[in-house]
């Protein structure tokens, strides 16, 4: 399928690097034997990624990338690792009981996907049929070209991924708040209702004995 | 030394090919098993933006941008579901998902 070069010369080279070490990185991610390893791993994974997306030119994807997946959702996922008590040594075992009926459903989806993406090549009307085309970076840089798209043409599923965000986040919060009720808490409304007769006893206290 | 759109898509379907692994070879860890579907997505963004990039369309990246917000949402609801489960439980096995079953 050859349709002309994105990249060449050094880009190129960078290219087949960040690839590398991305899928180097991922491979690492599915069979480190520690979770937090695995985590770490894949942070290295999608720095590549943003690597390769600022190479084709997707730069504010690229940014967003770095800022959502490793410093939102990588380090929610340390957090809980590193929250929950767990044995992973004992979730370990029995892994390669599974590993022959993965490694097989794996090399058939790639050998499908090679094969797929091997004998394709794009249409003539694909190429003219472009809905948004990409304007020049000297004159439209790619975070304001995005937005110009953005907020005109998409701005209802711009409004309905907020929605869901809006609904992920309700969602996380009502699920893991949980009251404790061992824990003593300030109950406000009973402290502004407490008054002198509620709360003040006179008792007679005969001499020589203690209440 | 040239890349084209083959190289960006062979690289994706490698990604999603190891993410996929991954879910199975992690059967008793959900952790790792949302960190797949991390990685799987992640490899159908590389795919719009090689598109994006090749057929000089912007549709391309503001697709990625939805998959990156729905991406987030469900790590966040899968990671409090496996908290509350972990705090029922005490354990984050898939084998041990089965209350539900009739």
């Amino acid at each position: 399928m050859e349709q002309g070069a994105l990249l060449t010369g050094l880009p190129a080279a960078f290219f087949y690097l960040f690839a590398f070490v991305a899928v180097a990185a991922a491979l690492m991610v599915v069979s480190s034997r520690n979770p937090v390893h695995s985590v770490l791993y894949l942070i290295l994974t999608f720095f590549n990624a943003s690597a390769l997306f600022l190479l084709t030119g997707a730069e504010f994807l690229a940014m967003i990338l770095l800022i959502v997946y490793v410093g939102a959702v990588a380090v929610l996922f340390l957090f809980v690792v590193m929250m929950l008590d767990i044995d992973f040594a004992e979730l370990r075992t029995g892994m390669l009981q599974y590993a022959p009926i993965g490694a097989l459903v794996g090399l058939v989806l790639l050998a499908e996907l090679v094969i797929v993406l091997g004998g394709s090549s794009f249409g003539p009307e694909t190429v003219g049929a472009i809905a948004q085309p990409i304007p020049d970076l000297a004159i439209r840089e790619n975070t304001a070209a995005l937005g110009d798209v953005l907020y005109t043409e998409y701005v209802f599923f711009f409004q309905l991924a907020g929605l869901v965000l809006l609904v992920a986040m309700i969602g996380a919060i009502v699920l893991t708040l949980h009251h404790r009720r061992d824990v003593k808490r300030q109950d406000i409304s009973r402290q502004v209702a407490r008054t002198p007769e509620t709360s003040i006893e006179v008792v007679e206290v005969e001499s020589g004995k203690g209440i | 030394m040239s890349v084209g759109i083959g190289h960006f898509l062979t690289l994706s379907a490698i990604l999603f090919t190891i993410g996929v692994f991954g879910i199975f070879l992690n059967r008793r860890n959900i952790i790792v098993i949302l960190m797949s579907i991390e990685l799987i997505l992640l490899a159908v963004n590389i795919n719009f933006v090689a598109f994006s990039a090749q057929l000089s369309d912007l549709v391309g990246q503001i697709f990625s941008l939805f998959v990156l917000t729905v991406a987030a949402a469900e790590a966040a609801i899968g990671l409090a579901i496996l908290v509350v489960f972990f705090r029922n439980k005490g354990t984050i096995s898939v084998e041990d998902v089965n209350q539900m079953k009739g």
